[in-house]
């Protein structure tokens, strides 16, 4: 009699001890998503990629060590104010409270910079934002791996070089570079202009204002000057009419560059044959076939609970989202393992995100073998590898694929910009850098 | 010297094709003084539903367009009895506002018809550099070609209907006098749907050009923005003002952002077209071919 009293008061004790660590604690992840407006067409896929890849960790591991992620969707439209109105709504949602958040603009993450080491939530623009945040010491609360728009545009440069024979076939060359009249669009000038005086190359700068709709005098212009190269980093119609005017004015598609926000199916398919071989930057691999994408399918999609088409799994912005989700979890795993609970909240995230290292060997057991580059984060470099490869359109597969290896940055000029740039911001907002290690 | 005439028959043609849009803002203040804010998301619901007919259901190019311009006719009646038929004689202002409504319905309802994928056009419409004036050292894009000579057969078949008909007549009788044209027995609301009809069909063809251009997207809607310099200075209520006024926003800016915008940090010609039509503006408050309106008190 004894024993069974003590069996039930111990399975009573347990009963809310099991529901309350194990299933009720939910980690809050916002996503703000544009699935409306001009720039939707991009926005929707990356959403899907972002969400489903979580959605799937759910379905297939009951979350991450046993606490469920909780997605709070948000429209922003790719509006600067509404996305500031989604930070604010969904910032203390759930017991966790928003534990990061993925801006998906650039406009929306400067806002979001001096709110989120206020509201302690890390940011994690992706290859986007304000590229000097790249300096851990000044901007401890926002992530911008695997690299940078001004990485980047060095990694042009050497593509460059490297068609050409060699980085001092550089000199006398003219590369054009056609971008988004925004802060955006800007970012890579003061790269390219570094490399331009130190490289010997003349630079040509063409601004198109938003949305981009009409290019004809831009394209004239790269017509009559005939630059040898021509690098473009636009968003959204403008790089469809970007890719159609070049394509009307003979420019050859194999000496065309875009920022890899200029690189999706959508950017290439309305010019149809006339767009291949158009090139872009890309840090991931584009299509379904890898076993991370066969988990989507069935755990998700099977169950009904894909966000978007089965059929557009694997198209280059979905797998965006997807990797940003995969780097993503992966912090909140390491935070989880330094803090010792799967209670974190965003300021232990942070902790996550500066021990990320996604190697080779994890890429595989996460099913996304060469999917990406390995990326290994620490407190002074929130850049991470910085390594971009190219990828080339080929319009009758109707494919991308990656052609390049993965080049390094050319640090030494984008090392002192970065170091200038943060600093500068240091100065105008009263930072004091904090001391890594 | 090559350069300059390929700038300026560039410039043309992109302006045709801001007329092309003008076109149906002209139409509709033409007959019933409705500043149309909506005309630009109309191109776009215009272009969707034909690509979503093409597309979606399998139509050849020719029962595609029949099908959109059945959808836009029928629009225009659904418009009529739902919006501006309990607007007979406000403000315009609230008309106004009423086509900024519109334009949000109609967005969202193609959004939920057809999604918002960028969707590739494509009608036959010859497209890249015309050979021979490419041979000449001339670029001149042989789709911007297509839609000068569309406009010009719409521009003609636009008189005939205004001039010729009855119904233009009609027409023009509203829009000089909708009491006057009430006495003689002339139905307000049956001309209301014409004409929203006929620009309909006119957004339908400025959808196809543009959307052949940059394929079907909701950027599309932005279009009206390039029409606006034109209506300020071709005029309001005139279809010839519409063309011309195109014309010459469209060689004007294109001259500007490559002549000056590089001593100006460029990206000046949306701008520029904006000044240009103010500064018309100065001269001839009512456009160039738009009516003086004289009122004494």
């Amino acid at each position: 009699m004894k024993s069974i009293t003590k069996t039930l008061v111990a399975a009573l004790l347990a009963v809310p001890l099991l529901g309350g660590t194990v299933s009720a604690y939910e980690l809050t992840i916002p996503t703000l998503d544009y699935r409306t407006g001009p720039y939707a067409p991009n926005g929707i896929p990356f959403a899907n990629g972002y969400s489903d890849y979580l959605t799937m960790l759910n379905e297939r591991d009951g979350g991450i060590n046993g606490a469920k992620i909780k997605l709070a969707p948000c429209e922003t439209a790719y509006n600067t104010k509404r996305g500031v109105e989604c930070y604010e709504s969904t910032k203390g949602q759930g017991e966790s409270g928003a534990l990061v958040f993925q801006p998906l603009s650039t406009g929306i993450t400067y806002q979001l910079i001096p709110k989120s080491s206020v509201d302690r939530i890390p940011i994690f623009s992706m290859g986007y934002g304000r590229t000097s945040a790249a300096n851990g010491k000044i901007f401890p609360w926002v992530f911008n791996f695997p690299a940078t728009y001004w990485s980047q545009a060095t990694v042009f440069v050497q593509y460059i070089a490297d068609q050409e024979g060699g980085m001092d076939k550089l000199k006398g060359k003219k590369i054009a570079l056609v971008y988004h009249n925004s802060a955006y669009g800007k970012e890579p000038i003061r790269t390219l202009e570094s490399a331009a005086a130190k490289f010997g190359f003349e630079l040509m700068l063409l601004p198109v204002d938003h949305p981009g709709q009409e290019q004809k005098a831009t394209w004239l212009q790269v017509r009559k000057e005939r630059p040898d190269w021509v690098l473009m980093w636009g968003w959204g119609v403008m790089n469809q009419v970007a890719i159609k005017e070049a394509a009307s004015i003979r420019f050859p598609m194999n000496r065309f560059i875009g920022v890899w926000w200029s690189g999706s199916e959508n950017d290439v398919l309305p010019a149809g044959d006339k767009a291949d071989g158009y090139l872009s930057g890309a840090f991931h691999q584009p299509g379904d076939n890898f076993p991370a994408h066969d988990d989507i399918k069935k755990y998700v999609y099977d169950q009904g609970k894909g966000k978007g088409e089965r059929d557009r799994i694997g198209e280059v912005l979905y797998n965006r989202g997807l990797v940003a989700a995969m780097w993503t979890s992966e912090a909140i795993r390491k935070a989880m393992e330094i803090h010792g609970t799967n209670k974190i909240k965003g300021v232990h995230l942070r902790d996550g995100f500066e021990a990320l290292d996604v190697d080779e060997a994890r890429l595989t057991e996460l099913g996304l073998p060469n999917f990406t580059i390995p990326v290994k984060i620490s407190c002074e470099n929130h850049e991470g590898p910085g390594k971009v490869a190219l990828q080339q359109w080929d319009a009758k597969a109707k494919k991308w694929s990656l052609v390049s290896k993965f080049y390094e940055p050319l640090r030494d000029i984008t090392g002192p910009l970065i170091a200038a740039d943060s600093a500068q911001y240091a100065k105008e907002n009263n930072v004091v850098p904090r001391i890594c290690g | 010297m090559l350069f300059f005439i390929e700038v300026t028959l560039s410039g043309l043609m992109a302006g045709v094709m801001y007329s092309l849009v003008a076109l149906g803002f002209v139409l509709i203040f033409k007959a019933s003084g409705i500043f149309n804010f909506a005309q630009g998301v109309m191109a776009l619901f215009a272009a969707l539903t034909l690509v979503g007919f093409m597309d979606e259901f399998g139509m050849p190019v020719w029962l595609a367009i029949i099908g959109t311009i059945a959808v836009m006719i029928a629009l225009a009646w659904v418009i009529e009895r739902v919006m501006l038929r309990h607007l007979v004689n406000q403000e315009p202002i609230i008309l106004f506002m009423a086509t900024i409504g519109l334009a949000y319905v109609l967005e969202g309802l193609g959004d939920i018809l057809w999604g918002s994928d960028v969707k590739v056009l494509d009608i036959g419409i010859p497209q890249g550099a015309w050979d021979w004036l490419w041979d000449q050292g001339i670029y001149v894009e042989k789709l911007e070609l297509f839609a000068a000579a569309t406009a010009a057969i719409l521009v003609i078949f636009l008189a005939i209907f205004f001039q010729k008909t009855r119904t233009g007549r009609a027409l023009r009788a509203v829009a000089d006098d909708h009491q006057a044209a009430l006495s003689v027995g002339i139905s307000l609301h049956t001309i209301w749907v014409i004409v929203w009809s006929v620009s309909g069909i006119v957004a339908l063809v400025a959808g196809i050009m543009w959307g052949s251009k940059s394929g079907v997207q909701f950027s599309l809607s932005l279009i009206a923005l390039k029409a606006l310099p034109v209506l300020i200075l071709g005029g309001f209520t005139s279809v010839p003002g519409a063309i011309i006024g195109g014309m010459i926003i469209g060689v004007g800016e294109k001259l500007a952002e490559v002549y000056l915008g590089p001593f100006v940090g460029g990206a000046i010609e949306n701008w520029f077209a904006y000044m240009l039509a103010l500064a018309f503006l100065l001269f001839r408050p009512q456009g160039l071919f738009g009516e003086r309106i004289i009122e004494r008190v």
